[in-house]
């Protein structure tokens, strides 16, 4: 078991990422009840836009120095893509049936990645993201990545701010009381329209801080990369309790160490040989989500609301 | 709880959607017979979209380019050929539906493709029903031609409309593994595949012959080739210090897999097969690429004269995209099946039967005896189908580039 502290490390890792990009669909479910299946999407559109941002320099600027300019745009992508989509494809579709922005929202999806496809130069193959060079860092016993670090550095810087926007300022109160009866903060005064946009705004630029880290942890970015990143951020959102900020992070860490530890330890398990690897890492994770529904249906963190439709 | 409920039907939804995103191809409507002059179709299937759309448009284009020489030096007279491609997404339901959509047009005389071996699989049976050739660039499973129980020494063609310009895993694999204990003098393997067909067979018929030669494999695991963090399997590979690791997959999913291993403290190269020969290898995983070996089949492009002839024509074509890895051989498969054609038009005194299903017939036995110089190499077919070009290419990466390192054919010993 000497290796833990390295899987652990690993895990919390992927797992702040999985988090930082399930605050998207958590977000936007708890104040319209949408699941807003393109936010891997826009996620990947945050990744091409830091890669452009990067591009655009002149070649042989330091990393560090354009981290900072690579991060406004791939927020600054991802948050234009959120409204946009928010605006042109599920606001006309607000008052229909559950169903119908669904598959908005799928058709949207499949959309985004042809975009890329189609029009981003050299994008039919994985692009290569620049990365920071130099040795690993040990921490606690663990190898840690440079571009690792980043994230590390930016999920709870992230995480902390959002819950200080959420409980102190007007606008973050705005959005619990819509996000608690939309009908009421009608009545009270809140734009609930803009409440809308904010909620996805924020989540997309989760998104795009979501992207820079993806882009340095991998090294490359392709046009693809959005569907599973988006379908592992769901399951960490419902994990952690579908509408709740800090269950989309809890879950997602819970996620990303299960993942990491049932690749490395289920087979040493006698009898579970076949069962362990990376082949079945997808397997745990599921398994995991399915036995805490089963005990906590509302997910780690979520509350027992009762259901207005 | 309609919330909960919601999420399912979401998940369901979404599954259902990721299952079905196959792509539609057009045809146009062509008069079979203008002015004496036949047309007649050549079927293209290739993952056209997706992430392995690179090596398929590079087979895409290398196609058309056999068909447009052949149109312009009038390889066979009174005929003139069309390229139809369709886009299977790497998806063996897809591939199908192309294979059946050749099926029913009846000015398709055959059909190159497709890249992936488990999409190949997936169209065998259809090409085979109708009697239509079907010649892959690319898939290099072994039991495509040689049946199920190709292990146990009990080869039987299953499909006799089935042929392909490539070889098979069951030489490529052992080749590398009799050079990396052989000659590179290393031991010890960590043996990951992405459990596709392709990846499967390689990394099998390696471990095998690895071990028969004395080698120790120090630990086995897979990957979803879909998903690009490898950090938990290279943690354990890492942990179980092997002196290189063997992949049996494609360079999507390999080359992240080999820069990851190297950052968690691999100390060897990565080795695989010729899905792994691909100038995007070296550029995804850049530094950590460096030493890293691939097989591919053949001898090196660069060394053969009709190669040397089909890079200049590519280049002058002005295709927006480079050939890839299987460029050369999608070409030679095209120029397979019109010097079929070609054949089966000169033994009916120059003019194909009236009847489709005559003429496809006739190229499937006529096919058996193709030979002509191609692209990669001498090119011919045994009585399973497989090319008689039995030649493999070892290939390592030195300051960036795939430097070729040994070439020569798999002796079983």
């Amino acid at each position: 078991m000497n290796d833990l502290p390295q899987q652990l490390a690993s895990g919390l890792i992927l797992g702040a990422m999985y988090g930082l990009i399930a605050i998207g669909y958590t977000m936007v479910y708890g104040i319209v009840q949408l699941i807003n299946f393109a936010h891997g999407e826009i996620v990947m559109f945050g990744a091409f836009g830091g890669l452009t941002a990067w591009l655009l320099l002149p070649q042989g600027t330091a990393l560090t120095l354009a981290l900072p300019l690579m991060l406004v745009m791939a927020v600054g992508v991802s948050v234009l893509v959120g409204i946009g989509a928010e605006r042109f494809a599920y606001r006309p579709l607000r008052n229909a049936p559950r169903l119908a922005p669904l598959i908005t929202a799928i058709g949207l999806s499949i959309m985004l990645q042809q975009l890329i496809w189609s029009f981003y130069p050299d994008a039919k193959k994985a692009r290569s993201f620049p990365q920071f060079s130099g040795e690993s860092v040990q921490l606690l016993g663990a190898n840690v990545q440079r571009g690792e670090l980043f994230l590390l550095i930016a999920a709870p810087i992230c995480m902390i701010a959002l819950g200080f926007f959420v409980a102190k300022t007007r606008t973050g109160r705005a959005m619990q009381a819509t996000s608690q009866d939309p009908d009421t903060a009608k009545l009270m005064g809140i734009n609930t329209d803009r409440i809308i946009v904010t909620a996805f705004a924020i989540g997309a630029a989760f998104g795009g801080v979501a992207a820079i880290a993806y882009g340095l942890k991998y090294g490359q970015i392709d046009f693809k990369i959005g569907f599973i990143l988006g379908l592992k951020a769901f399951t960490a959102a419902v994990l952690g309790g579908i509408g709740n900020i800090y269950g989309a992070m809890v879950g997602g860490v819970v996620l990303g160490l299960a993942e990491s530890l049932a690749t490395a330890y289920i087979e040493h398990i006698p009898g579970m040989e076949l069962f362990g690897g990376g082949a079945w890492k997808n397997v745990w994770a599921f398994v995991l989500l399915i036995l805490v529904l089963l005990v906590r249906p509302q997910g780690l963190l979520g509350e027992r609301v009762a259901d207005r439709a | 709880m309609r919330h909960r409920s919601l999420l399912i039907i979401s998940t369901a939804a979404v599954a259902a959607g990721s299952l079905t995103l196959s792509a539609c191809g057009s045809r146009g409507e062509d008069s079979g017979k203008s002015g004496g002059e036949t047309t007649l179709t050549i079927g293209l299937d290739a993952p056209l979209t997706g992430d392995l759309s690179a090596l398929g448009q590079g087979i895409k284009n290398s196609a058309d380019l056999a068909v447009k020489q052949a149109n312009k030096e009038k390889t066979v007279e009174g005929v003139k050929f069309k390229l139809e491609a369709l886009d299977d997404a790497a998806q063996p339901s897809a591939g199908q539906q192309n294979a059946n959509k050749f099926v029913a047009d009846d000015k398709v005389v055959g059909a190159v493709g497709p890249l992936n071996s488990n999409v190949g699989q997936s169209m065998q049976k259809v090409f085979d029903k109708a009697k239509m050739v079907e010649v892959s660039p690319a898939n290099t499973a072994p039991e495509l031609t040689q049946g199920v129980d190709w292990r146990t020494g009990k080869k039987e063609r299953p499909f006799e409309t089935y042929f392909r310009i490539c070889t098979t895993d069951a030489i490529q694999g052992p080749y590398a593994a009799q050079y990396m204990y052989n000659e590179k003098k290393l031991k010890k393997v960590y043996v990951i595949d992405d459990k596709k067909t392709y990846g499967k067979g390689l990394a099998g018929t390696f471990k095998s012959e690895f071990e028969d030669l004395g080698g120790e494999v120090v630990g086995t695991d897979h990957v979803d080739p879909k998903e690009k963090d490898f950090t938990a399997v290279v943690n354990k590979v890492a942990k179980a210090k092997p002196d290189f690791v063997y992949y049996g997959g494609e360079y999507p999913a390999g080359a992240p897999l080999a820069d990851q291993a190297k950052k968690a403290g691999l100390e060897g190269p990565v080795v695989g097969g010729d899905a792994l020969f691909s100038a995007e290898y070296v550029k995804l995983a850049k530094k950590n690429s460096e030493g890293d070996i691939a097989s591919s089949v053949g001898a090196p492009l660069e060394t053969l004269d009709s190669a040397k002839k089909f890079v200049k024509n590519y280049e002058a074509a002005g295709y927006k995209l480079p050939y890839e890895a299987y460029g050369g051989y999608a070409y030679d498969s095209t120029w397979a099946i019109i010097q079929a054609v070609k054949a089966v038009a000169e033994k009916n005194d120059g003019n194909l039967p009236e009847d489709m299903n005559e003429t496809r017939e006739q190229v499937v036995e006529a096919m058996q005896d193709v030979k002509f110089d191609g692209v990669s190499g001498k090119v011919g077919f045994d009585e399973y189908g497989d090319t008689t070009n039995k030649q493999l290419s070892l290939y390592e990466v030195k300051d960036g580039v795939h430097k070729p390192v040994k070439t020569g054919t798999f002796e079983e010993d």
